[in-house]
């Protein structure tokens, strides 16, 4: 058997690997965080895409605030939420790179809502990834303005209310709105069909912003086992029984083919 | 009449013990280990190599890109 086994493991046999571009090192992210996953996705992208030299990402505060030690790209650090007035400026001054934010929800739908919404209407030829897990992970699982009704978090133990806290803000909805934006989408990564869907999904959010065709937002609805004190594996059960009803994925808004 | 055939390498140094990938996997080849590597997480190990058919379920889930997947036809 064993003979047969090494002669299925030869390169000409390989079928998959990480991307090139992901660096060796040991990423921080919780084990089975849907970062890792949308970091892959990345890298596979811009080397289909054959970017690597021309690519800058903008790096949020948050838990991917090291997405720079884990892409071979180029990386700009964005102070709180202004990530994507960073990326326009990167993209103004060079209108030939692959210029895309990634953001997570604390980070874009709380302190950066501003940045992230005229940035959009205004149709910079960006992409913004949004890391959708309706939590504050990096700071221990305090809530978020995507916290869902009811959610229990380290600032709402008895469960977020409406009456007290306010509601779920939905920024791709409000996106899909602006007149800027060319395509708004949101996705998942919790099994091998969604994550094929979010790669489809990322490849045409990047090349619509080196067409010119407007702003994209690809949110990505995603776990975060830590905060929600799950197992990854229930983390994505709990994803699918609670986040897909209020945040449904699919796409709100493809101009991209006219 | 041939078959896939699949194999895979894990990176268990950085394999971190989420164990997505043993949910993802449709052949129960692999499952978590009981030792620890050297950041302390447990990892998974092959527990049947016979059975893999070389989908890369396990690969696509992997949110840290611990595993490498081979595939060939061999020939009855």
């Amino acid at each position: 058997m064993n003979a047969e086994f090494n002669g299925i493991i030869s390169p000409e046999n390989l079928v998959y690997k990480k991307p090139e571009l992901m660096n060796e090192v040991p990423m921080h992210y919780c084990p089975g965080c849907s970062h890792g996953v949308v970091h892959k996705l990345i890298g596979e992208v811009i080397e289909e895409m054959e970017m690597e030299e021309k690519t800058v990402g903008v790096s949020p505060v948050g838990c991917a605030v090291f997405a720079y030690r884990y892409l071979d790209i180029d990386w700009q650090e964005a102070a709180h939420g202004r990530a994507p007035a960073v990326a326009t400026g990167i993209k103004r001054l060079w209108p030939d790179r692959l210029v895309f934010t990634y953001q997570g929800d604390g980070d874009l739908a709380c302190i950066g809502t501003a940045e992230t919404i005229h940035a959009l209407n205004r149709g910079e030829n960006i992409v913004i990834i949004f890391i959708n897990n309706a939590i504050y992970g990096m700071t221990g699982g305090q809530m978020a303005p995507t916290t869902l009704l009811g959610q229990k978090t380290a600032t709402c133990p008895y469960g977020r209310d409406a009456e007290l806290h306010g509601y779920p803000i939905k920024i791709t909805e409000i996106a899909a709105q602006l007149e800027g934006t060319c395509y708004v989408t949101r996705q998942s990564v919790e099994s091998v069909a969604s994550i094929r869907s979010a790669k489809r999904a990322i490849r045409k959010a990047f090349e619509a912003s080196m067409a010119g065709k407007g702003s994209s937002l690809v949110e990505i609805v995603s776990t975060c086992s830590s905060g929600w004190k799950l197992s990854p594996v229930k983390a994505n059960e709990w994803m699918k029984n609670n986040m897909f009803p209020f945040y449904p994925k699919g796409d709100l808004k493809d101009k991209t083919s006219e | 009449m041939g078959r896939m055939k699949g194999a895979i390498v894990v990176d268990t140094a950085r394999c971190k013990g989420c164990a997505l990938c043993v949910q993802a996997c449709p052949k129960a080849v692999i499952a978590m280990g009981k030792r620890v590597n050297v950041s302390g997480y447990p990892y998974v190990e092959v527990i049947c190599a016979d059975e893999c058919i070389g989908c890369a379920s396990c690969g696509i889930v992997c949110p840290d890109g611990c595993i490498t997947v081979y595939r060939k036809r061999i020939d009855d």
